[in-house]
């Protein structure tokens, strides 16, 4: 068992006999526990004839398990008013619910069972193949989803694991059997894979000890990684219109790939990414496209450093009699960056409002035990809350500005946009570059 | 969670109202304004919304371009919103910006500059916003069937407005409706956190004690007539897929079977809480409710959500039905009434009660989890009715008899209380 010293968060992270990662933090502010348990079993483990088949299991991994129907563990959960998500990302499928202290010890029984021994009763199969069929429609009917799942087929390619469609479409969740749903469980649930955290007015090392009797006897070699291939090279200027001419309002999705978690450069492009759309109201995008020029609802930049080298997106919802000008804006704030840098205020005040922001983030149990995962999953230490700060206070100006220059460049943008949009008007200007 | 709260009010009307949690060194600031959508009147619909994003614009003290970055220094996070009750606005920062915090609401009720090309440039913004949630089938029912529930109070409109106020609306329009509401004497402030009560509110007193009160006049609002008869509304439009949504007329929080309504609904669709700020970040244990059973683990439907929430006036409770590919609306909206009528006619069973009432105590302890959300529930409960309602939920809910439930089944879930919403898909064209 290792513990944190100094006075942050100081977690306890213990590995199990079967290699199964436990961290427990004890926090006082309720009579709560928040469980996540994070196994490495996102999409990119999607056989590339079965997209959608991760986040298929992670909608019926939890309807019943070898010794519990779904009912029972319908009304176990219910019965003390704990609701669990099983949420699904790139390389992760986790399960996440808040129970009361008392009801610890039951929950994460259930929650162990359910891990190790889902059993994907036939009907349950049948019955949520038709919720995800429904779901996929609705995003097939949304400008937002369109745009997004759109921009990242176009940037890693419609097979590559950060390119495929999450849910996977109509025809590839139609050819999902439980059979499939076995053979993913049993080819990436294992305790290597586990990493369990919790978070409550708990004992760290009762609470450990108790998840490593509901974890006992699970034994499995350790999957491997997935075999993802490099983020494409960048190419040039790519525009793609989905027309949905039914609606009211265009999503525009902007980006790039951008660099690996692991990259030293990682605290540059984050005090980046916060100066371009995200700082107040949506930095200076939000500055230009929404508040001066009144286009847009919404406007924001997103960064996904991650394994390999994730998106960095720009994201807007505007008339579509104002895209082409949203989308010259867009090019205009990047290259306007990328050409310039940052003010020495601009990286100053982004850093004192990341570092100042922590104690937020971290104040309830589902903030820390979700940041507690992400620091397991990139391997950023115990400590890392400690030592943020110094990592983001130690980055200069011209750093900042570099990750700009290397990344936003809108001659290699690739642009999505969904809604009632035909494609740009004549006379538009080329892209900036 | 019986924790204490420090009441005051100030000579000026301003309602202060001040809990200690010393849990993290941080404050959240709440400052909630009793006028909301229902307060609007014909042509004027959604100037309470529009008014709520112009009071982030600057003002005497705070030029515009010095609103970007002055609670963000302090790591803390602002926002606001505006509903059928209300208009609120929130800081939660670290606790040593507290000062700032109470200098930028007291700013915010008494000195917003309005700038006419500001008010212009979010006409725009805010008929994207308007735009952007027409995009969402399920938000357009929900708009339509609220519009149809109620033919003559005013939470029939929506509170981002009609299309045509929001073109036509001017800056006078916007300016008077602030001048006339956002008065200390129609305001709660909020404080919860790492801070000390009567240096907290030595503070409220320098930044607001010189506020001058106003007389807020309100127009009569016509109470709801009692609905005599089922009513439906069909909107036929392109799309993949299929919604229903059923609405009847809820009680009020201070009606007598508001809480019986809340165990009713917990029993129906899983235990949501009281918390419009929290409680939709986390799904409802619902996979044993009814409704759950009869629509979702038997394919007809892809999703039911209840939705009770506490108001000043009697609202809706509305029960959002995503149907699956392939079933038709009126066999989904046929099982749906079947199950209501079950429960209309014989009530709950106690198991279902006890399960219900437990599943609502976790939720106030889950939501309990953040200075942001105390803070809430005290501004929100306080603009609706009275913050002493906070502490006494809990007790509500296990108040709450076998009865109670069914007596309120039979009342509010009967045939001619309903309005029924249907969203048929189009082949979509394009």
């Amino acid at each position: 068992m290792t513990a944190a010293t100094g006075t942050g968060l100081a977690p306890v992270r213990s590995v199990l006999d079967n290699g199964a990662v436990v961290i427990a933090k004890r926090s006082t502010t309720t009579p709560a526990v928040t469980i996540h348990a994070s196994v490495a079993a996102g999409t990119v483990f999607d056989p590339v004839d079965r997209t959608g088949l991760a986040h298929f299991v992670s909608r019926t991994i939890d309807r019943g398990t070898r010794t519990r129907p779904a009912d029972a563990i319908a009304e176990e959960l219910d019965g003390r008013g704990v609701s669990l998500t099983a949420n699904i990302n790139r390389h992760a499928l986790s399960l996440v619910c808040t129970c009361l202290v008392e009801d610890l010890d039951p929950i994460l029984g259930v929650l162990a069972d359910i891990v190790m021994h889902p059993a994907f009763p036939e009907q349950e199969v049948a019955t949520r193949r038709g919720e995800i069929v429904t779901l996929i429609r609705q995003d097939e009917d949304n400008p937002a989803a369109m745009a997004a799942e759109g921009l990242l087929a176009d940037l890693y390619g419609p097979a590559h694991g950060y390119g495929r469609r999450p849910r996977g479409s109509v025809e590839s969740v139609e050819t999902i059997d439980r059979a499939a749903l076995e053979r993913f469980h049993a080819a990436r649930f294992a305790p290597g894979s586990l990493s369990l955290v919790m978070v409550g007015d708990i004992e760290p090392a009762a609470a450990i000890d108790a998840a490593g009797a509901a974890l006992a006897g699970w034994r499995a070699p350790a999957p491997p990684p997935p075999g993802l291939a490099e983020a494409p090279p960048r190419s040039g200027r790519r525009l793609r219109v989905i027309e949905m001419m039914n609606k009211a309002q265009a999503d525009i999705a902007y980006g790039f790939t951008s660099i690996r978690r692991a990259d030293p450069a990682f605290y540059a492009y984050w005090l980046m990414n916060n100066i371009l759309g995200q700082y107040s109201l949506g930095g200076r995008l939000g500055d230009s496209i929404r508040e001066r020029q009144g286009m847009a609802y919404y406007v924001f930049s997103a960064l996904d450093a991650n394994v390999i080298a994730g998106p960095m997106m720009v994201r807007a919802g505007v008339s579509p009699a104002n895209v082409d000008r949203a989308v010259a804006s867009i090019d205009e704030e990047l290259a306007k960056l990328a050409a310039e840098g940052p003010t020495e205020t601009e990286v100053a005040e982004s850093k004192q409002y990341l570092i100042g922001s922590m104690p937020r983030n971290l104040e309830t149990n589902i903030g820390i035990a979700g940041f507690l995962q992400t620091a397991e999953f990139f391997g950023l230490g115990l400590d890392y809350d400690l030592r943020v700060p110094a990592l983001l206070r130690a980055v200069t100006r011209d750093e900042v500005h570099e990750a700009a220059r290397r990344t936003l460049v809108p001659a290699h943008a690739a642009v999505v946009v969904a809604g009632p949009y035909a494609g740009p008007s004549s006379g538009l200007p080329p892209p900036l570059v | 969670m019986a924790a204490r709260v420090h009441e005051e009010v100030l000579d000026n009307g301003l309602r202060v109202l001040i809990q200690e949690v010393h849990t993290a060194p941080l404050a959240s600031v709440w400052c909630w304004y009793r006028v909301g959508s229902k307060d609007e009147a014909p042509g004027l619909t959604g100037v309470s919304h529009w008014v709520e994003h112009m009071n982030f614009k600057g003002t005497t003290n705070i030029p515009r371009d010095k609103v970007k970055g002055i609670i963000e220094q302090f790591g803390g996070y602002w926002n606001g919103y505006t509903w059928i009750d209300q208009t609120t606005y929130t800081e939660t920062a670290t606790r040593d910006a507290l000062d700032r915090m109470l200098f930028i609401e007291a700013e915010r009720m008494a000195s917003c500059l309005y700038d006419p090309a500001d008010c212009e440039s979010e006409r725009t913004v805010i008929i994207s916003e308007l735009q952007g949630g027409e995009n969402d089938p399920d938000t357009l029912l929900d708009q339509e069937l609220t519009a149809a529930a109620f033919k003559a109070h005013p939470y029939r409109h929506p509170t981002i407005g009609w299309l045509s106020d929001l073109e036509t609306m001017t800056r006078a329009d916007l300016y008077a409706h602030y001048r006339r509401f956002y008065v200390p004497n129609n305001a709660t402030l909020v404080i919860v956190g790492d801070v000390e009560t009567s240096d907290a509110m030595r503070r409220v007193v320098q930044h607001f004690a010189g506020i001058a009160p106003g007389e807020v006049v309100r127009r009569a609002v016509t109470r709801e007539p009692a609905q005599l008869g089922e009513r439906r509304v069909t909107i036929s439009r392109e799309g993949t897929t299929a919604y229903l949504k059923l609405a009847c007329h809820a009680p009020a929080v201070g009606d007598a079977d508001f809480f019986a309504m809340l165990v009713l609904d917990a029993v129906l669709t899983g235990a949501k809480g009281v918390n419009l700020w929290a409680s939709f970040r986390t799904p409802p244990p619902q996979r044993s409710a009814r409704l759950y059973r009869a629509l979702v683990n038997t394919g007809l439907a892809s999703s039911v959500v209840g939705g009770l929430v506490p108001t000043a006036e009697p609202f809706l409770y509305t029960i959002s039905c995503t149907a699956t590919a392939g079933t038709p609306l009126a066999r989904l909206e046929e099982a749906a009434l079947a199950e209501l009528e079950a429960v209309r006619r014989d009530g709950v069973t106690p198991a279902e009660r006890d399960k219900a009432v437990h599943q609502l105590r976790a939720r106030l302890v889950f939501e309990n989890d953040s200075m942001t959300n105390i803070a809430h529930q005290l501004g929100y409960f306080e603009t609706i009715a009275s913050w002493r309602l906070v502490p006494s939920l809990l007790e509500r809910i296990e108040a709450v008899t076998l009865e109670q439930v069914a007596a309120a089944a039979a009342e509010r879930l009967k045939p001619p209380n309903w309005t029924i919403g249907w969203f048929e898909p189009l082949p979509v064209s394009s």
